[in-house]
């Protein structure tokens, strides 16, 4: 039965991972590009959630709203200013180095405005838990929630990517920036999109990653946010079906690792399986091999 | 290169519009202090500070021996803290109240120690914090916390299945687990589930709650700080697994915790020196005070240095030493005079301290009840 | 071309004199007694984080792969020349021979992970290697964090559960106590051995560019593909800078370990944050300058330190301030800025492009 209860939890745990993921791969697919700060912009939905909740006394949904709408623009905002001056830059590291300049700033803004202590993240889902066999299982409702709310973004996205124009241009986009530009699709327009949808759902993340695991501080996104990019190169990066795969892959492997093999470890683990990956395919589960063009 | 030349030439021109130089005036000693006031361990840094500062204003008030108090931020680094007790040898100080985390304070201990500086740790709980005579502390240390929680759930028969939840990346923890499995063994204790987790994972603690809860864990030990044991207790609740838990001092400011329902905590034992709710005149004086001033409930970091600083004037009262002596002669003084007082203070009646440099006085065990404190 | 080694050489004997002459000028100042308690603490420390600002300039600057995992690599060859120490405390009395010892085994240990470290890693480039690096470091730590040695009558036990299942006699001491780390290792840096440490690390790095294998380092840098199609051997030389970089790394971190009585492997001094920190140094002082690097260590470690007031917007300020020299130096548009409204233009003194 505990065996049960790991497998629960790893998939809840993975479908938070899977939801950051997403974030990674669709912008990593498109403009080419590790944005660091992803994890840092979870932080900041996260504490957009609860002060919409505390502060502003708004219901919960509205509130997620407020976050949603905040990051979005935050993350357009970041896009424009740090990310786009160096699109073309010679070297590679230039906006590696810049975006990770972009984490710590949104981390050091948020100590100033929002302190160093860590705050309990209420939990606003008051539905009953699952009991299965007898109490012996229980399924807390926020887990639930939380791998239902993955595969309906997953869904959603998937839809959106294939079934709409705007979707359709990520995909030019992504295949060939300089086709795509001349085929009369706006690449400027379309990267801003992807930083839009993934900051989107880095609210979205913040708000389930807290809700399931209460506690919030400005570092409270970069550990999650490594770890789901392990994730998305899990998958293969690029591929949203693969960040989805990847991300409660990692989920799972991390708490079995904990649970069988070592509470201090898992962390190592986590990252092992990274380097394992990487090693053997290095495309991840479902990646396409990328051509070097000289 | 011009960029930085230009960067560091306006920081410089910033550093020398700020620096502020103290000036000494011969006629109060001067106490530093060092902790952490950024960065995750903000809260025990800050808690220390405000309070000695609480108790210097309160000290000068009287009017006997008068303190000129200056408190450095260490970011709970080893590095830091040692950068922050040069910069305040800098400023002349004479007497350190410091260092409030352990790790530094085992770093700052080695320069003391060196220059001949009386240093009195609030809550360097490591053993190696007051190795040298030149140290003492006012919080009990690591295995004392450890053997006494063994031997208080053991001699009271709360429970015999035990299931321990530590955080093997920090040494108070640590620390206390390894004292507490010790102990166990003799109190005919039986461990049933020993979980660790670590400072990058310490969010998801349902694989090691599951564990106890498979061990069939009567009781869970939690020799941790309260923000993780908040999680815990939340975490536990929402897989339905009630055991009884039990803390050392770490736990305390758990009912403070934002956002935290603390009906959560019912129940829950711990072994602190100091309890914000308690009903003695002294407590209630102190927490009043430090409401007011800093609109904030204290912690046992806070007492702690309280009464350390207290410790301190009665220790430059029994040893007659004066504000004109340096900094060495008056630390030769005061490493006997500490053996010889005796402060009813926040964290116990009577207290005294033996040349090894660890404090005598009772742990109090208290348990959770109606969102309060009570005692057992 | 005997022009332009005219000038490397000129240009190396500004940093090592620099160098020298930082080290006069603080030794006659301390002899006088004007140098106060907090700079005096600080000039350790500045040389430790000069030479890791090199070390990781030589892996980012002239290798062009960005580590993350710098401060692991410290880590270890803290946690291996504390150990050594500890170790041969009675063994070896002489302060000096036990010292010099120590910081070549800490950095044949960094040097021996940065080498197994750089197998995998040469497969990857850009992003990957960034974020396997970090990985690496993350594991290191976590590892060290758990990690119990104890020394008895019956020799080494070692232990990754806790001090207790080391199983020791009861003469035993455990010398590497989990998170708690090594604590009391004998304080033997001082800022001279420091300088001589930066004067090596510099010499190493300095003379590795200009040789031939430098030059083949930079090619791959370049244009990897142009490299390798020229006949230039890339895991070769992607080795040997990967290893080079984390010995002197190793060197640096068993200076840090011989400066502090305590030494423990928390997130805060050896995770993936401080090693963000050496990149903000060799970006400030300048991606692939050396001396840059070395002169950006010093003015930010000490600067933080002497604005202790201003210490809550210290990592504000870098980070803005690494973002802003990022797109004032790479992004195109403001390179293009430059080159219209520079100096040298203006001046008619564009015949020859040399880096400041």
């Amino acid at each position: 039965m505990s065996f049960l209860s790991y497998l629960i939890n790893g998939v809840s745990l993975g479908s938070i991972y899977a939801i950051i993921a997403l974030g990674y791969t669709m912008v990593y697919g498109i403009a080419k590009m590790l944005n660091f700060a992803h994890g840092d912009v979870i932080m900041i939905g996260a504490f957009i959630v609860l002060n919409a909740l505390n502060v502003m006394n708004l219901p919960l949904i509205p509130a997620i709203l407020v976050a949603v709408v905040g990051c979005t623009v935050l993350g357009i905002v970041i896009e424009r200013v740090a990310y786009r001056p160096l699109r073309n830059a010679s070297s590679p590291l230039a906006v590696l180095i810049t975006a990770i300049g972009v984490s710590y700033l949104l981390q050091n803004v948020a100590l100033l405005i929002f302190g160093a202590d860590t705050v309990s993240f209420p939990n606003k889902i008051t539905l009953p838990a699952l009991s299965l066999a007898d109490g012996n299982l229980v399924i807390s409702s926020v887990t639930i929630i939380t791998i239902v709310a993955c595969i309906v973004i997953m869904a959603g996205l998937m839809l959106f990517i294939n079934k709409t124009k705007a979707g359709q241009a990520m995909l030019a986009v992504s295949e060939d920036k300089g086709a795509a530009q001349l085929m009369g699709i706006n690449v400027d327009g379309t990267i801003a999109l992807t930083f839009a949808i993934g900051s989107a759902l880095a609210a979205i993340a913040g708000f389930l990653l807290c809700t399931a695991y209460p506690s919030l501080n400005p570092y409270t996104g970069s550990m999650p946010g490594i770890k789901a990019f392990v994730a998305a190169v899990f998958g293969g990066i690029g591929s949203v079906p693969g960040a989805m795969i990847g991300g409660i892959l990692l989920g799972i492997i991390e708490i079995f690792a904990k649970a069988y093999i070592s509470s201090q470890m898992a962390d190592a683990i986590v990252f092992a399986v990274l380097i394992v990956v990487l090693l053997v395919k290095p495309t991840g589960l479902l990646g396409k091999k990328i051509q070097e063009k000289v | 290169m011009k960029k930085l030349v230009k960067f560091v030439s306006l920081a410089c021109a910033s550093a020398m519009l700020l620096s502020t130089t103290a000036f000494a005036d011969g006629d109060a000693f001067k106490v530093g202090g060092i902790g952490p006031v950024t960065g995750g361990a903000a809260v025990y840094g800050q808690a220390v500070k405000n309070a000695t500062e609480l108790a210097v204003n309160e000290i000068n008030a009287l009017g006997g021996v008068q303190f000129e108090f200056q408190f450095e931020d260490d970011e709970h680094d080893a590095e830091k803290a040692v950068n922050a007790y040069n910069s305040l040898k800098d400023w002349g100080m004479q007497v350190l109240l410091g260092t409030v985390t352990s790790a530094p304070c085992i770093a700052v201990a080695a320069e003391t120690a060196n220059d001949n500086m009386f240093q009195l740790t609030p809550s360097g709980s490591a053993v190696e914090c007051v190795q040298n005579p030149n140290a003492f502390r006012v919080c009990f240390s690591d295995p004392n916390q450890g053997t006494a929680s063994a031997q208080y759930i053991g001699e009271k028969k709360i429970a015999t299945k035990i299931g321990v939840i530590y955080d093997s990346s920090d040494v108070y923890s640590s620390g206390i687990y390894e004292k507490f499995a010790a102990e166990a063994a003799n109190q005919g204790l039986e461990i049933v589930s020993a979980e660790a987790f670590t400072a990058d994972s310490k969010t998801d603690f349902t694989v090691q709650l599951q564990k106890a809860k498979d061990a069939g864990a009567e009781l869970v030990f939690l020799p941790i700080y309260y923000t993780e044991a908040s999680l815990i207790l939340t975490q536990a609740n929402g897989m339905g697994f009630a055991p009884m838990f039990f803390g050392c001092d770490g736990l305390d400011g758990l009912l403070n915790v934002d956002g935290f329902d603390t009906s959560l905590a019912e129940g829950v034992m711990l072994l602190t020196p100091f309890a914000a709710d308690a009903d003695d005149e002294l407590t209630q004086n102190f927490v009043a005070a430090y409401k007011e001033a800093y609109g904030d409930t204290p912690n046992q970091f806070a007492a702690d240095a309280y009464d350390g600083m207290y410790a301190i004037k009665a220790a430059i009262e029994k040893s007659g030493v004066t504000p004109d002596m340096s900094a060495s002669d008056i630390c030769d003084a005061l490493e006997g005079a500490m053996t010889e007082i005796s402060i009813d203070g926040l964290t116990g009646e009577g207290m005294t301290w033996t040349a090894d440099g660890e404090p005598n006085k009772a742990p109090k065990a208290v348990k959770i009840t109606d969102g309060a404190y009570a005692a057992m | 071309m005997g022009k332009k080694l005219n000038k490397t050489a000129k240009s190396n004997a500004v940093t090592y004199g620099m160098v020298v002459a930082a080290w006069a000028v603080m030794m006659v100042l301390q002899s006088q007694g004007m140098v106060s308690n907090s700079i005096s603490g600080l000039l350790v420390p500045v040389c430790i984080y000069s030479i890791m600002a090199v070390s990781l300039n030589l892996t980012v600057g002239i290798l062009g792969d960005l580590s993350l995992g710098h401060a692991g690599f410290m880590c270890v060859g803290a946690f291996a020349s504390a150990l050594f120490t500890n170790l041969t405390v009675e063994a070896i009395p002489a302060t000096w021979l036990r010292f010099t010892l120590a910081i070549l085994v800490g950095a044949a240990v960094a040097a021996v992970f940065g080498f197994l470290i750089a197998i995998p890693v040469l497969r990857l480039s850009g992003d990957y290697l960034a974020i396997v690096t970090l990985a690496f470091g993350e594991i290191i730590k976590n590892f060290l964090n758990i990690l119990y040695v104890g020394k008895d009558s019956h020799g080494l036990h070692v232990s990754i559960k806790d001090s207790m299942s080391l199983g020791m006699e009861p003469d035993g001491v455990v010398i590497i106590k989990g998170p708690q780390g090594i604590t009391g290792t004998s304080r033997d840096a001082t800022f001279t051995i420091g300088i001589i440490l930066l004067l090596i690390a510099l010499f190493i790095v300095l003379r590795l560019i200009q040789s031939r294998d430098g030059r083949a380092i930079k090619a791959i840098r370049d244009n990897r593909i142009a490299a390798e199609s020229i006949g230039i051997h890339i895991t070769k030389y992607k080795l040997m800078a990967f290893t080079i970089s984390a010995a002197i790394a190793g060197m640096g971190g068993a200076l840090y370990a011989h400066n502090y009585s305590s030494l423990a492997a928390t997130s805060a001094k050896f995770g993936y944050n401080m090693s963000i920190m050496f990149l903000v140094y060799v970006v400030l002082g300048g991606i692939g300058n050396i001396r840059g690097s070395v002169i950006a260590a010093t003015i930010l470690y000490i600067l933080p330190e002497m604005l202790r007031s201003m210490q809550k917007y210290r990592m504000l300020i870098y980070a803005i301030v690494l973002i802003a020299v990022m797109l004032f130096s790479w992004s195109p548009a403001a390179q293009q800025f430059r080159e219209r409204y520079s100096l040298k233009r203006l001046f008619k003194k564009n015949t020859e492009k040399e880096d400041a």
